[in-house]
């Protein structure tokens, strides 16, 4: 039985006359003891869906089941059995590190003794300043508590809400290193991220954009199935170039990647690559380096996106 | 029951390290209590008369005498020109403008008859109508003590007189303190009960955690008894505070009635004003809406009920409005047991009532109250 079932999800919101889907007609599963993630920009209905999950959302239409329960039906179950780790921070930030993760374990009838194991590596990290207040913390800690908080009560799969936002590169390597020793201990994981990079550290990943899941599949899975040969592109004046790439009739599509450009060329036989070079030249673009590349989740995620042609990086 | 207990204790916690709330529940009961009643004063005192005297006669100068005398007038001007005399008015330095024409002494003598002007200033309501009424008491006064003194026979003889001797009960003094203190205790316990505890329930919406909270087993009767149990327990300790300390030792208010009868109805009006700020909670997503409709409520149950003017005195429909309002009820009952000592069977009708809004304010919030939205 998969941990968590979504069949033909729709959730919209009323705004003002019109109606915005949040979620169109989403299906997934997410396997027990798997990291799953869901992989999309701001705005793309990643926290709508959370929130049906957790049951504090009722979906419009389509149903979706979490540990076999439904969400709407058996909420209450599934409320003992899940931890939410809402995108933002919302432990009480007058009481203090200790004494949050006190309420949380009693309110599950447990207590932070009985369940200490499994946040053990996390909690040593808070635990000098388990008498400062929740406000008081940094971000990093901050998200370490909720972490705690929501596993005090051993739940049985957890979501995690974009857990990673906002949180800097060193603790955010942490924080996926913890999720790996949750995992193993039989919880599964269903996290969100806006970061592509996150993506591979996931068993399985859904992107989703505009309210649609795109792919959902392994990450290298994904990469595989990127249909084109991709090149990476660097010259000196890296705006002009990205300008006459995009205008280059030998160019399919072009996106900046940071130090490089990206590109997929309509002919890909061998002679395109210097032609192209020469074409650049001629506009007094100096090429410091084209080399073909394996794609990454990022590439993957624009090349699904609707209309990636005009989609423009900055 | 476990998890009740887990809330409240968690609940206390962050009321008593909120330094304001603390400061909020102990120093307004105090202050409030020392200063609206002072601010509420009906007795009108310092009406400032102006006299315009055309006549200059030692019968006037016996008037003023009286007049200033009362204790409730200070004369601002004695002139003799009426239109110098109106600058004052129009100054705000005169309340009352008295003018007493040309031999005035002299037609009283001889001819029995005299006529005196008076002009008030009715920029203040109240002031112009308790202003010219004193004047005008004090003035039938002098009439009478003329009488007196020129035609005793008369005075005495002639005019059949039907005196009346009033007797104020429950107020003896008329002490308008005794009448306000009670009435400005019950607003203090109505901003309390309705202000603290929607704000505080919506202070989780704002801060999110009511979603962590929604994620758990924690039922809804759990989190709102959570929620409604501190408040109602300080609601009782300001109402204690302020009936016990202020009341009783700086206005020397002490119920004649009984304290049980009193706190019993204090219960079930908290158990009402409580469903009151929970229902403003269900409506606000963030505590500056919370604000906003608790004070446009608490505006309207404080003017309308009675507590600074009689509702006897109001159109139909503000009446209609006021018997709507928790608080008129709990007004009337806590001057009812105070001052009258009214007894259980005397404000059974008010109970009923109040319960009533009870049921019906924390109904309604409890179904517009979701977990799951």
């Amino acid at each position: 039985m998969p941990a968590v079932e979504i069949s033909q999800l729709v959730k919209t919101y009323p705004v003002g006359k019109n109606k915005l889907t949040a979620l169109d007609k989403i299906s997934f599963d997410v396997n027990e003891g798997e990291i799953f993630g869901l992989i999309g920009p701001d705005g793309a209905g990643k926290t709508s869906l959370f929130r049906i999950l957790t049951t504090l959302l009722i979906p419009d239409s389509g149903s979706a089941q979490v540990l076999g329960l439904d969400v709407v039906r058996d909420f209450r179950e599934i409320r003992k059995k899940v931890g939410y780790m809402p995108g933002k921070f919302s432990l009480y930030q007058d009481l203090t590190v200790e004494e949050n993760l006190n309420f949380f374990a009693t309110v599950f009838g447990t207590t932070i003794k009985e369940n200490k194991y499994l946040i053990e590596e996390i909690y040593v990290q808070i635990e000098p300043f388990k008498d400062r207040r929740a406000g008081k913390l940094s971000g990093g800690m901050k998200q370490k508590l909720a972490l705690c908080c929501a596993l005090i009560h051993k739940p049985s799969i957890l979501f995690l809400d974009e857990p990673t936002t906002g949180v800097d590169t060193v603790s955010r390597k942490e924080f996926w290193e913890m999720l790996g020793r949750l995992k193993k201990q039989g919880i599964t994981i269903m996290v969100s991220t806006p970061y592509m990079d996150e993506a591979t550290l996931c068993e399985r990943i859904a992107l989703i954009q505009d309210a649609k899941i795109m792919s959902v599949d392994t990450p290298a899975q994904i990469i595989q199935q990127f249909p084109d040969p991709l090149f990476a592109i660097r010259g000196d004046q890296m705006g002009k170039l990205l300008k006459q790439l995009r205008q280059n009739p030998e160019v399919e599509t072009c996106n900046a990647f940071g130090d490089y450009h990206h590109i997929t060329l309509k002919d890909n036989s061998a002679g395109t690559q210097t032609r192209l070079i020469g074409q650049l030249e001629k506009e007094n673009l100096h090429i410091k380096e084209l080399k073909a590349i394996t794609p990454t989740i990022e590439d993957c995620f624009i090349r699904l996106m609707p209309h990636n042609n005009q989609i423009q990086r900055s | 029951m476990r998890t009740l207990r887990f809330l409240l204790q968690k609940e206390f916690r962050q009321i008593f390290r909120n330094t304001t709330i603390l400061r909020m529940i102990i120093m307004v009961p105090i202050i409030q209590l020392l200063i609206l009643p002072l601010a509420a004063d009906y007795e009108i005192k310092n009406i400032n008369v102006a006299i315009v005297d055309h006549d200059h006669s030692g019968m006037v100068q016996q008037l003023i005498g009286k007049i200033s005398s009362s204790g409730y007038f200070h004369i601002a001007d004695y002139n003799s020109s009426y239109d110098k005399t109106f600058t004052k008015f129009e100054n705000d330095k005169a309340d009352l403008i008295l003018e007493i024409p040309q031999h005035f002494e002299r037609n009283l003598v001889r001819e029995d008859k005299q006529e005196l002007f008076l002009a008030v200033n009715a920029i203040n309501g109240i002031k112009a109508t308790v202003g010219s009424s004193y004047l005008a008491g004090v003035i039938r006064d002098f009439n009478a003590d003329l009488r007196l003194r020129y035609y005793p026979s008369l005075a005495t003889a002639n005019n059949p007189v039907i005196d009346v001797a009033p007797v104020n009960w429950y107020n003896p003094f008329l002490n308008y303190r005794f009448f306000m203190v009670p009435g400005i205790l019950v607003v203090l316990v109505t901003m309390v009960g309705s202000y603290m505890c929607a704000l505080n329930i919506v202070k989780e919406k704002e801060a999110g955690t009511i979603e962590q909270i929604n994620v758990t087993p924690i039922k809804k009767f759990q989190f709102i008894l959570g929620k409604l149990i501190p408040f109602w327990l300080i609601g009782i300790f300001v109402f204690s505070l302020g009936l016990w300390v202020i009341a009783r030792f700086v206005y020397g208010i002490i119920p004649v009635g009984s304290i049980l009868l009193l706190y019993s109805f204090l219960a079930v009006y908290l158990i009402a004003l409580l469903g009151i700020g929970l229902l403003i909670s269900t409506y606000s997503t963030t505590q500056q809406q919370a604000m906003s409709l608790a004070f446009f409520m608490v505006m309207i149950f404080m003017l309308m009920s009675g507590l600074f003017t009689p509702i006897d005195s109001m159109p139909g429909w503000a009446k209609w409005i006021a018997h709507a309002s928790p608080v008129t009820y709990f007004i009337d009952v806590i001057r009812m047991v105070t001052l009258k000592g009214s007894g259980l069977t005397d404000i059974k009708n008010h109970f009923l009532i109040m319960g009533g809004f009870a049921v019906f304010f924390n109904g309604w919030a409890v179904l517009n109250y979701r977990k799951t939205s």
